[in-house]
C-alpha cells in the first residue's frame, strides 16, 4: 500500500524528463499510473463489512509517530475517486495544455498532489495525515499560480495558501490536543496518534475537547471552503481547468469533509459538534448557492456551487443519524462525478471558444455536440433529475432532513432553497451555452479533442449508469463507507422509486418543486437576480470575507513597514542600543532573581598581576569612552582587548586567549582599512544623551557581569565541567577539552555556528556592494548611509 | 608605492603564519589550537601579504575565490559528519584511524571537521577584508 503513495511522487519526479522525450504524448504514459492504482484499489472490492487492509512502520519512534496506512470503506471510496478522476484529468490536461512547454512541470505538480491526497485519505496516523494535508495545500498553491506571469493568478494562489495554511496551523493544534486527550484517556504509547484507535476511548468528556474540536473544525472548514473561509475557492478558478476540476471540486476541497467523516466516530455526537457543524454547513450551503447564481463566469458559478455542495455535506455530517450519513455518502460521490464533468465541460467551452462569460455563449451544440451531451447529462445529475445519480443524493438529503427532529423541519426548506439555486446554476452552465441563438465568440468554436471529451463523457455516463443500477454501488462501497463514518453498521439501499407512502411522496414532491422552481429561475435568472448580483459584488468589494481578508493583508504589510521604519533606522548606534537594551530588559530581571540563592564561590584571590591587568582593562574602557579622537579611542579599546586576552592566558584558557588576540588583531586591520572612509568623529556634547548612553552601557555591563558571576558560582558543583574533562580522552581521544567540545561533543553547534559565520560574511559583502552602488548618486558619508 | 621593508617582511611573515596556522590546526585536539584559531591565523597571513603587496596580489596568492572556500569548507564539515552514517552511527560521531600518520598524528573525521572549520573561517574573513579593502582601492 505504501507504493500507492510513493508511485505518484516517483512519477511526479519523472514527469519533466518524460515530457522532454515524449512531448505532448506524455499524458498517455502518466495516465497509466492512476489507472493502474484505480484497478488495484478496485480489486479490493467488495470490501467485506468491517474488513480493513492496514500496515504500519515506525517513522519517528521517539514521538510514537508511525507511517501507518489503512484501507477501509471510507478511504477506499476517496482513493477510488482520486485515482479514477485523476486518470481522466491527466488525459484531459494533455489536451488542455497542449503545446505548453511547461506541461512536464504541470504534471509533476499534479502527480505530487495525487500522492499527497492519497496520503491524506490512507493515513492512519494523525501526524502523517497532517503532513500530507499540508502537502496538498502546497501543491494547490503551485497549481493555482500556474499562469504565474499574471498578477491575478499569483494573488489567488497566495490567498488560497494563506487561508488553507492558517487552517493547517489550526489543525496542527487540534491534532496535538487530540493526541494529548487520547493519551490521557489511556491509549497505549504507540497508539497515541493512531486514528483508528481514537474511537475506542471516550474523548468527549475531556476538558480539552471544545478547544480541540474548534481547532479541527477551523482546519476542515478552511480546506473545504466553508463560510466565512470560502472565498479562496472562487478565486482559485484562475488555475487551469484540469486543476479546478480535480483539486477544487472532486478531491482536495473534500479533504475537510474527509477529516470530519474520519473523526466523526471519535469526536462527533456532542451538542457542540452537532450545532457547529450543522449550522456552519447550512449557512455555507445557502449563501454559496445564491452567490453562484449571481456570477456570469462559468467557472466561478461552478466554484460557488461547489462551495454550496460542500456546505451541504458538512451540514449532513453534523447530526450523526443514519439518514444524514447515508445522504452525505451518496451526495459526495455523485457530486465528485458530475462536478468534475461540469468543470471539464466549462473548460472545453473556454478552450474552444475563448470565453467563459455565460452571456457571450449560445448555440454551441452544433459545433460541440459531444461536449453538449456530457454537459446536459452532468447538469441533470447536478439538478437532481431522475434517473441520475444526483437524484438519489437529493432524495436522501430531503429524507435525512425530514427525519431530524430538532433542526430538521427548518433545514429542509433551507436545503430546498439552496438546491433551487443550484439547479438553475447547473442549467445555466451546461445548457445555456449550447442552445439558443449562436453568438459570436473570440475563437471560432469546434469540438474538443478526444482526450478532453473522454473525461466529461465517461463521468456523465457513469452518473446515469450508477443512478439506474445503484444496487452494486450501495453494497460494495456506500454501505461500508457510511458504516465507517457512523462508527456502527449503517445499511444502505438505493432506489429510484420508493413506492406510495406519505413520506416518500413528500420527498418526491420536494424534488419536483426543486426542479420546477430551479427551471423557472433558470429562465428568468438575469432579470430576477440583477439586484442580488449587484449586492453580492458590493459585498465582495467592501464588507464581505474577501474584503476583510484583503484589508487584513494590507494591514499586515503596513504594520511590517511601520516596525521596520521604527527599528531599521540605518544607524549602527541605534541598532547597538536596541540590542543592549533588549538583552538588559529580558535577561537582567531573571539574573537578579537567580543571584542570591546558594553559596558564592570564594575562588582564588586575585594576584598583583591580575589587579594590574584589571586596571589596564578598565582604564582602556574609560579612556575610550572619554577620548575625543577616533584613533585614541581605538588604541584604548585595543588595550582593553589585549588585557583581557592576557587575563585568559594567565588563568589557563590559552585557546580563548589566542582567539581573543587574533580577533583583536584582525579588528584593528579592518578598522585601518575603513578608517579614512568613516565620517568625522563627533563627540556627543549634550549631557542628557551622554547620561542615557552611560545608563545603557552600565546595564549592558551589568548583564555580562552577573552572567559571569552566576556561571562561576555554579562551578561549586562542576558536574558538567568534570564530565567533559573526564570523558575527553577516553571518548574523543583529545586532551584539549575546549577543542574536543567544539569538534566532537558539540559538533552540531559548531556546524551551525560556522554556517552563521559564512552567512554573515556573505551578508557583509552584499551590504558593501549595495553601498558601492548607491554611492554615485548620493554622496553621503559611508558610515551613515 | 609600498615601503620595501613592509613588502619584504610581509613575504616572510605570511609564510611563517601559514606554516604556524597549520601546526596549530593539527595539534588542536590535544593542545591549544584548532580549526577556528588556525583559520584566523592563516587569514592573518593573507592580510599581512595584502598590506605588503596589495589586495590583488593577495587574491592571486589565495588562488581560490573566498566564496568558494566558504562552500568547500561547509561541505567538508558536513561530509565529515556524514561519514559516521555509513557505519551506522549517528551524524557527526567521530571516527578514528587506528594508526598515526607521520607528521600529522592520528587521522580522524574530527580532524576533517576541524579542517572544514579552518577553511570556512579563512574564506569568510578574507571575503570580508578583501571586499572592504577593494572598496578602499576603488577611486
Amino acid at each position: 500500500m505504501t507504493w500507492t503513495i510513493l508511485l505518484p511522487f516517483l512519477f511526479s519526479a519523472a514527469a519533466w524528463p518524460l515530457h522532454r522525450v515524449l512531448r505532448d504524448r506524455v499524458g498517455f504514459v502518466l495516465a497509466a499510473l492512476p489507472l493502474g492504482l484505480f484497478m488495484w484499489l478496485a480489486g479490493h472490492l467488495p470490501l467485506p463489512l468491517g474488513q480493513v487492509v492496514a500496515q504500519s512502520a515506525a517513522w519517528v519512534p521517539s514521538l510514537d509517530v508511525h507511517f501507518a496506512l489503512r484501507l477501509d470503506g471510507l478511504s477506499i471510496t476517496f482513493a477510488l475517486l482520486i485515482t479514477g478522476i485523476g486518470t481522466l484529468v491527466v488525459l484531459y490536461a494533455q489536451g488542455y495544455l497542449k503545446g505548453d512547454p511547461g506541461l512536464g512541470r504541470f504534471y509533476a505538480y499534479l502527480l505530487a498532489f495525487m500522492g499527497a491526497m492519497l496520503g491524506v485519505v490512507l493515513a492512519d496516523d494523525l501526524v502523517l495525515l497532517f503532513v500530507f494535508w499540508e502537502l496538498t495545500s502546497v501543491c494547490s498553491y503551485l497549481l493555482i499560480g500556474w499562469y504565474h506571469e499574471k498578477e491575478g493568478a499569483r494573488s489567488s494562489a497566495l490567498r488560497a495558501l494563506v487561508v488553507t495554511g492558517a487552517g493547517g496551523l489550526a489543525l496542527l493544534g487540534g491534532v496535538i490536543l487530540v493526541g494529548i486527550m487520547h493519551a490521557r484517556a489511556g491509549a497505549a504509547g504507540a497508539d497515541v496518534w493512531r486514528i483508528s484507535a481514537l474511537a475506542s476511548v471516550d474523548l468527549r468528556g475531556d476538558p480539552l475537547y471544545p478547544a480541540a474540536l474548534a481547532l479541527v473544525l477551523v482546519g476542515a472548514f478552511t480546506k473545504s471552503a466553508q463560510f466565512p473561509f470560502h472565498f479562496w475557492l472562487p478565486s482559485a478558478m484562475t488555475a487551469p481547468t484540469p486543476v479546478s476540476s480535480y483539486l477544487h471540486s472532486a478531491t482536495m476541497v473534500k479533504a475537510g469533509i474527509y477529516l470530519l467523516a474520519r473523526l466523526h466516530p471519535a469526536l462527533g455526537g456532542t451538542p457542540l459538534w452537532h450545532y457547529a457543524v450543522t449550522i456552519g454547513g447550512a449557512v455555507t450551503m445557502v449563501t454559496a448557492a445564491i452567490a453562484a447564481a449571481c456570477q456570469t463566469d462559468l467557472k466561478r458559478m461552478l466554484a460557488f456551487s461547489t462551495v454550496s455542495v460542500l456546505g451541504t455535506l458538512v451540514m449532513l455530517l453534523g447530526p450523526g443519524t443514519d439518514e444524514c450519513i447515508r445522504a452525505a455518502v451518496i451526495l459526495l460521490v455523485a457530486h465528485a462525478m458530475y462536478k468534475a464533468a461540469l468543470f471539464m465541460v466549462a473548460g472545453n467551452i473556454d478552450h474552444e471558444t475563448g470565453t467563459r462569460d455565460v452571456h457571450a455563449l449560445g448555440g454551441l451544440r452544433r459545433w460541440m455536440p459531444l461536449t453538449a451531451a456530457a454537459g446536459v447529462l452532468a447538469a441533470l445529475s447536478n439538478a437532481g433529475a431522475p434517473p441520475m445519480f444526483g437524484f438519489l443524493g437529493k432524495e436522501l438529503l430531503y429524507t435525512a432532513k425530514l427525519d431530524l427532529a430538532r433542526l430538521g423541519h427548518d433545514l429542509v426548506f433551507v436545503a430546498v432553497l439552496a438546491n433551487i439555486f443550484l439547479t438553475a446554476v447547473a442549467l445555466v452552465v451546461a445548457v445555456w451555452p449550447f442552445f439558443g441563438p449562436r453568438k459570436k465568440t473570440p475563437k471560432e468554436p469546434h469540438e474538443a479533442p478526444w482526450t478532453m471529451l473522454a473525461g466529461p463523457l465517461l463521468l456523465a455516463v457513469a452518473s446515469l449508469f450508477v443512478g439506474l443500477a445503484s444496487g452494486p454501488f450501495a453494497l460494495s462501497l456506500g454501505q461500508e463507507m457510511a458504516s465507517v463514518i457512523a462508527g456502527r453498521d449503517v445499511p444502505l439501499e438505493l432506489k429510484l422509486w420508493h413506492g406510495l407512502n406519505p413520506e416518500a411522496l413528500t420527498v418526491l414532491g420536494l424534488s419536483a418543486v426543486t426542479l420546477g422552481l430551479g427551471f423557472a429561475l433558470f429562465l428568468r435568472l438575469r432579470t430576477w437576480l440583477a439586484p442580488l448580483a449587484a449586492l453580492h459584488r458590493r459585498a465582495e468589494a467592501t464588507w464581505g470575507p474577501p474584503a476583510i481578508y484583503e484589508r487584513a493583508l494590507s494591514g499586515l504589510s503596513l504594520a511590517a513597514k511601520g516596525t521596520t521604519a521604527l527599528l531599521q533606522t540605518g544607524y549602527l548606534r541605534r541598532y547597538l542600543a536596541i540590542v543592549v537594551l533588549g538583552a538588559a530588559a529580558f535577561v537582567l530581571p531573571s539574573l537578579v532573581r537567580g543571584l542570591p540563592a546558594g553559596a558564592r564561590d570564594p575562588g582564588v584571590p586575585p594576584t598583583a598581576v591580575d589587579i594590574a591587568l584589571g586596571v589596564l582593562i578598565l582604564g582602556g574602557a574609560v579612556s575610550a569612552a572619554l577620548s575625543r579622537s577616533r584613533l585614541a579611542a581605538l588604541a584604548a579599546l585595543g588595550a582593553t582587548g589585549l588585557g583581557m586576552s592576557l587575563l585568559f592566558a594567565l588563568h589557563s584558557a590559552p585557546d580563548l586567549a589566542i582567539t581573543q588576540f587574533l580577533v583583536e588583531a584582525l579588528s584593528v586591520i579592518l578598522l585601518v582599512l575603513v578608517f579614512w572612509k568613516l565620517p568625522p568623529y563627533r563627540g556627543i556634547r549634550s549631557t542628557p544623551r551622554r547620561l542615557g548612553d552611560l545608563a545603557l552601557a552600565l546595564a549592558g555591563g551589568a548583564v555580562m557581569a552577573l552572567l559571569v558571576l552566576i556561571a562561576s558560582r555554579d562551578r561549586v558543583e562542576p558536574v558538567v565541567g568534570r564530565w567533559y574533562s573526564d570523558a575527553s580522552v577516553p571518548e574523543a581521544k583529545g586532551r584539549n577539552v575546549v577543542n574536543v567540545i567544539l569538534v566532537d561533543f558539540r559538533a552540531l553547534d559548531t556546524l551551525g555556528e560556522i554556517t552563521v559565520v559564512a552567512v554573515a560574511g556573505v551578508g557583509v559583502v552584499a551590504l558593501l556592494r549595495g553601498l558601492a552602488r548607491r554611492r554615485p548618486e548620493a554622496s553621503r558619508p559611508g558610515g551613515e548611509s | 608605492v609600498r615601503p620595501l621593508i613592509l613588502r619584504t617582511a610581509s613575504d616572510f611573515l605570511a609564510v611563517l603564519l601559514v606554516v604556524y596556522s597549520i601546526f596549530l590546526l593539527l595539534r588542536g585536539h590535544n593542545d591549544p589550537g584548532g580549526g577556528f584559531i588556525g583559520g584566523l591565523l592563516v587569514t592573518g597571513a593573507f592580510v599581512v601579504y595584502a598590506l605588503g603587496h596589495g589586495v590583488a596580489a593577495a587574491r592571486r596568492l589565495l588562488r581560490a575565490d573566498p566564496r568558494s572556500l566558504i562552500g568547500i569548507g561547509l561541505a567538508v564539515v558536513f561530509l565529515s559528519g556524514c561519514a559516521a552514517l555509513f557505519v551506522g552511527r549517528p551524524f557527526l560521531t567521530g571516527l578514528w584511524l587506528d594508526h598515526a600518520v607521520p607528521g600529522i598524528g592520528k587521522v580522524s573525521t574530527v580532524l576533517l571537521f576541524d579542517v572544514g572549520v579552518y577553511v570556512v573561517v579563512l574564506g569568510t574573513v578574507t571575503l570580508i577584508l578583501f571586499s572592504v579593502a577593494d572598496e578602499e582601492d576603488a577611486p
